[in-house]
């Protein structure tokens, strides 16, 4: 599903974000991106939904090249995963319903079809009550629990989180967890990238290390038998 | 296009500030344009007038016969440059004369034989009331052999050419220098407009929204605010003309407004003018982002 082959990135002051970055993740996993602030985590994010391109090496992401994708390809990329941020990114004029169904309105989907699957995602993150509250009326969890809602409605077979329990109290963060789980546990590919490690302890998922920009750790190779979802 | 047209209206609904603004300005800025195109056409009009009074005149020798003249009038009248010819007898002038120059009436009621000659009197088409024009049409009256002179009054269609060119060269550079003020002004507003939702755009695009997808509300809302900002700069416009033309005392009351055709032209211009605003700005925006 995704593949990192030799990855650098550097940027244009000569910043070197990324080193020799290798590493495959397959249909089914749950990843952890872990390490400090400026190891590299976000970047990885960034190429992953062609956000940034890198300086070298190869990176694949469901089928598409983001070295070499035109342009007109990344809304495409973009419609097969499902992106949550730590700060949300909801529109704050919008209610939730709306902003999960801007996510289909995008993509031409048609207004019967979008009205059933935003009420299913709703559903499924447990926020059917809230469907017409405006995000400044929903707590950090629930924000989070729309945004995840909002990367879901496309049935994405990757959802791509960065940080996504950063800005959460720590009840809402064992929810907004367990709702990844959920989502990994249906079949979806999903890489988180955090640097809380109570919850990376707690969940005994693979996890790829990050360390000024270089892979110092991977559990499936380093501790196979220790991870939990197989690949 | 129910999500484009939804789109691009909310977001007056969202900014009202803003877009309130940005109408305003295009409003504004045409309103300059307009006033502009006003006195342009004012101008141009006041122009024509002076121009209707370029006249070729053929003085005719004493004693031709009336047969010649009218044969020769036809001649003339099948001229390209001519509108038309009007014979002028010898009495006629006298009495036009009389009429006409009041200080000279006594001295015209007390002749004996009328020293006045006969003449034939072109008036040039539109478009032919230039001096090279006027001096070949006189140059060819000449060639008939009953003619005795011919006058067309060389220095004043002279002045009245060089009046022309200067009003047409100026007006069109300020013309063109309001217009690209405009143009910069509204892109800016359209900008600001833009940095406004920058957070909105990101977000569009993250979701997988195509930059087509992106650009049309936008272009649709500076096109919407393109149009109102030309009818708001024609209801000034109007305000501007029926102020100067009351206020004036009467020295300015045969001032003309636009024609329908000229008002569309302006809403239309605005139109356009708000939708290349929006693509040129949202083109770089979405480069940027």
């Amino acid at each position: 599903m995704i593949r990192l082959t030799h990855v650098d990135k550097s940027y244009p002051n000569g910043a070197l974000a990324l080193r020799d970055v290798t590493f495959r993740i397959s249909r089914g996993e749950f990843v952890f991106l872990t390490g400090h602030s400026g190891a590299g985590k976000s970047t990885i994010m960034k190429l992953l939904f062609a956000e940034q391109r890198p300086t070298s090496g190869e990176v694949r992401v469901s089928g598409y090249d983001v070295t070499s994708l035109r342009r007109d390809e990344i809304p495409k990329l973009r419609r097969r995963l499902g992106i949550v941020f730590q700060d949300f990114r909801l529109l704050d004029d919008r209610t939730a319903a709306e902003n999960i169904a801007f996510a289909l309105e995008v993509t031409g989907a048609r207004r019967d079809t979008i009205n059933a699957r935003v009420a299913r995602v709703l559903a499924q993150v447990g926020l059917s009550a809230k469907s017409r509250a405006h995000p400044r009326e929903l707590s950090g969890g629930e924000q989070q629990r729309v945004a995840i809602a909002r990367a879901l409605v496309n049935d994405p077979a990757i959802l791509v989180a960065d940080e996504p329990t950063g800005n959460l109290d720590e009840r809402a963060t064992r929810g907004v967890f367990q709702l990844l789980r959920d989502i990994n546990a249906a079949g979806t590919v999903v890489v988180m990238a955090t640097h809380d490690l109570d919850l990376v302890r707690q969940a005994r998922y693979r996890t790829i290390e990050l360390r000024d920009g270089s892979v110092v750790y991977d559990s499936a190779e380093d501790e196979p038998d220790a991870v939990e979802a197989g690949r | 296009m129910r999500l484009l047209t939804r789109e691009a209206l909310l977001s007056f609904r969202r900014a009202p500030l803003l877009s309130t603004l940005s109408v305003t300005t295009i409003g504004f800025s045409l309103f300059t344009l307009g006033l502009f195109g006003l006195v342009a056409i004012n101008l141009r009009e006041a122009l024509r007038g002076l121009e209707e009074r370029v006249e070729v005149v053929a003085f005719v020798l004493r004693g031709t016969p009336a047969e010649t003249i009218t044969l020769a009038t036809q001649d003339i009248a099948a001229f390209p440059e001519v509108e038309d010819v009007v014979y002028v007898t010898e009495e006629q002038a006298l009495a036009r004369a009389r009429r006409e120059l009041v200080e000279f009436r006594d001295a015209y009621r007390d002749l004996q034989v009328n020293p006045l000659p006969a003449s034939i009197e072109v008036r040039l088409k539109s478009g032919y009331r230039d001096a090279a024009t006027a001096g070949r049409v006189a140059e060819r009256l000449r060639g008939f052999e009953f003619v005795e002179d011919v006058r067309f009054g060389r220095d004043w269609v002279q002045k009245l050419d060089h009046l022309r060119n200067i009003t047409g060269i100026v007006g069109l550079v300020i013309g063109l220098a309001f217009a690209a003020v405009a143009v910069v002004i509204i892109g800016v507003t359209i900008r600001l407009t833009l940095l406004q939702r920058a957070r909105e755009i990101s977000i569009m695009r993250l979701v997988g929204a195509t930059n087509w997808f992106i650009r049309g509300p936008f272009l649709l809302e500076g096109a919407l605010k393109g149009l109102l900002g030309g009818f708001l700069s024609l209801l000034l416009c109007y305000g501007g003309y029926l102020l100067f033309r009351d206020r004036s005392g009467g020295t300015f009351g045969g001032l003309v407004f636009f024609h329908p055709v000229q008002m569309a032209a302006i809403v239309l211009f605005g139109v356009l003018l708000g939708l290349f605003g929006s693509l040129v700005s949202v083109g770089r925006h979405l480069r940027n982002v």
